[in-house]
């Protein structure tokens, strides 16, 4: 499904501050994957999604998705396939437009954009009910303006939003990082039910070591641009967060911090 | 005093459609255009250019309308595929008009008088009692007409990315859309809609004047913060509504200040407190805005 071919990525090249992330950095998701990334700062996480989405070009190496060579894809191209949710709700949504003015045009999605309605008014009560999943009470809140939504109900819209139209891939940048404890849990238990309904190939950044452990059926730690563990199903089912904390911890004092 | 008050709301009505098109680029798109300094008497002098090559009037607001558009989609060409900042798009497109605007008529004015205008047509058909008011009723018809029709695009499903590009770029690059395409639509119908102010304009006052374009978007902006401050509490009327009155407000104020006796010349400083006065409650409204997201 996704597979990173040999990705070289240094920032501020030929200066002092000269980073090298990639090199010669390999990965394969196969389709229907559920994967959790988890990695300090700085360990190339965000980097790799960025790289994925196209908000990014890399050195050399290739990015393909299904198939196909993304390398060169602008990221608005690539959002034919790939759909992502970021850590700041505000990116997600339009916040000077009404919650079903939202729906509407993210089930747009891979449709002409043309001079017809905007509104999507025959969906409504497809929207209603989808929202009334959440428990949040938005499905009586259709008309109301985003920007008067609270940041993770801001954050449930926008992941029915990025999954209104099934994408390939979906890419969580840490999606619920912004939130509180309880809204938080609320976003991922959505989170697990959307890709485990559409079963979409997905890729979840995160610093919750927990959210790590129990879900998905992949776990990734990266450190330095390298994946220092990569642990599938079985095993993974077995990896407390204490293990993962071990190594997390272990890499840390390699660095010194 | 009629006299007065009528011609503050036709003035207000004309400058109305000005404020329709930088409603677009300056609060929609976030994108301070002053292309609309050089489309506004682009307006005036494709229409003065075309009326004195006989052409219908009526037709010359729609020319002026697309040379509008097309100004404004090559300032969008310029930020978006050449990268030059929005502030000096706008600048560069603006010097450009004025030797365009020069070229078109051959002369920095000219004066209409005598020839067929929109006024003069619409007055045919109008009965006698009605003659005084008739450009203050064509004024309105244009106006409502440009307003409705701005009202429905933004309902439509490529007005709502319209809406959406300005707010969040991110989210119309997540719907697979070009966000730089969508830009330059947008930039084309707000000088689009500038230009056919600036073609009802010429036709009012007879005459065409290059310099007619200075402060457009000082006023439009002006018009914009007053509609949607002023009378942010009003929610009977809708934002397009809004930013009408505003224009039409801030011509009263203009007026008032002419009246009270100042000279014209000492408009170019009115002018400027309004602008450092807009910009900073401008700045307050984006502070608050800010709050909000």
């Amino acid at each position: 499904m996704l597979e990173l071919k040999d990705i070289n990525k240094t920032f501020n090249k030929g200066t002092v501050n000269e980073k090298v992330l990639f090199s010669d950095f390999n990965l394969q998701i196969p389709k229907g994957q559920f994967v959790c990334v988890v990695g300090s700062n700085g360990s190339g996480k965000t980097t790799l999604l960025n790289v994925v989405s196209g908000d990014m070009f890399v050195d050399s190496g290739k990015v393909f998705v299904d198939g196909e060579d993304f390398t060169n894809l602008k990221n608005f191209v690539r959002a034919k396939k790939i759909a992502r949710v970021f850590q700041n709700p505000a990116m997600g949504t339009c916040p000077s437009m009404t919650i079903i003015e939202n729906l509407s045009i993210a089930d747009n999605k891979l449709r002409p954009f043309n001079l017809t309605k905007g509104l999507n008014t025959k969906r409504r009560d497809f929207y209603k009910t989808t929202l009334q999943q959440l428990g949040l009470g938005l499905e009586n809140r259709l008309d109301t303006k985003v920007a008067t939504l609270s940041g993770g109900q801001r954050q449930a819209l926008a992941l029915i939003m990025a999954t209104l139209v099934t994408p390939d891939l979906l890419l969580l940048d840490e999606h619920t990082a912004a939130l509180d404890p309880k809204s938080s849990d609320i976003v991922m238990e959505l989170t697990q039910k959307i890709i485990e309904e559409k079963k979409i190939t997905t890729l979840m950044v995160t610093h919750n070591l927990r959210y790590a452990t129990q879900y998905g059926n992949r776990c990734i730690m990266m450190h330095e641009g390298t994946a220092v563990l990569d642990v599938c199903d079985m095993e993974k089912k077995n990896q407390s967060i204490d293990d993962l904390l071990k190594i997390f911890n272990e890499i840390s004092i390699e660095c010194g911090n | 005093m009629l006299g007065i008050i009528t011609g503050i709301i036709e003035q207000g009505l004309i400058f109305g459609i000005v404020a329709l098109g930088i409603n677009i680029s300056y609060r929609i798109l976030n994108f301070p255009d002053l292309s609309v300094d050089g489309t506004f008497p682009l307006g005036a002098a494709v229409t003065s250019a075309l009326i004195l090559l006989g052409v219908n009037p009526w037709i010359c607001l729609l020319a002026s309308f697309f040379a509008g558009v097309l100004a404004g989609a090559l300032t969008g060409v310029l930020n978006v595929h050449l990268r030059i900042k929005d502030l000096l798009s706008g600048i560069l497109m603006m010097t450009a008009l004025y030797s365009v605007n020069y070229r078109v008529v051959g002369a920095p004015n000219k004066f209409l008088m005598g020839e067929t205008t929109i006024f003069t047509t619409a007055g045919r058909f109008l009965p006698a009692s009605f003659l005084p008011y008739a450009p203050l009723l064509v004024i309105l018809l244009i106006t409502i007409v440009a307003k409705l029709v701005l009202d429905w695009y933004l309902r439509t499903k490529s007005g709502f990315l319209l809406k959406s590009v300005g707010d969040n770029e991110g989210l119309v690059v997540a719907l697979a859309q070009n966000p730089g395409k969508i830009k330059i639509i947008g930039l084309a119908i707000a000088n689009g809609l500038v230009a056919l102010a600036g073609s009802v304009n010429c036709q009012r006052i007879v005459q065409f004047d290059i310099s007619s374009g200075v402060g457009t978007m000082v006023m439009g902006l002006a018009a914009v913060i007053i509609g949607t401050t002023v009378l942010k509490k009003l929610s009977f009327f809708n934002l397009t509504t809004k930013v009408i009155i505003g224009m039409i407000i801030y011509k009263a104020c203009i007026t008032i200040a002419i009246a009270s006796g100042l000279q014209s010349s000492d408009m170019n400083f009115i002018i400027t407190v309004l602008f450092v006065v807009t910009l900073v409650s401008n700045d307050m409204l984006a502070g608050r805005r800010k709050e909000r997201a």
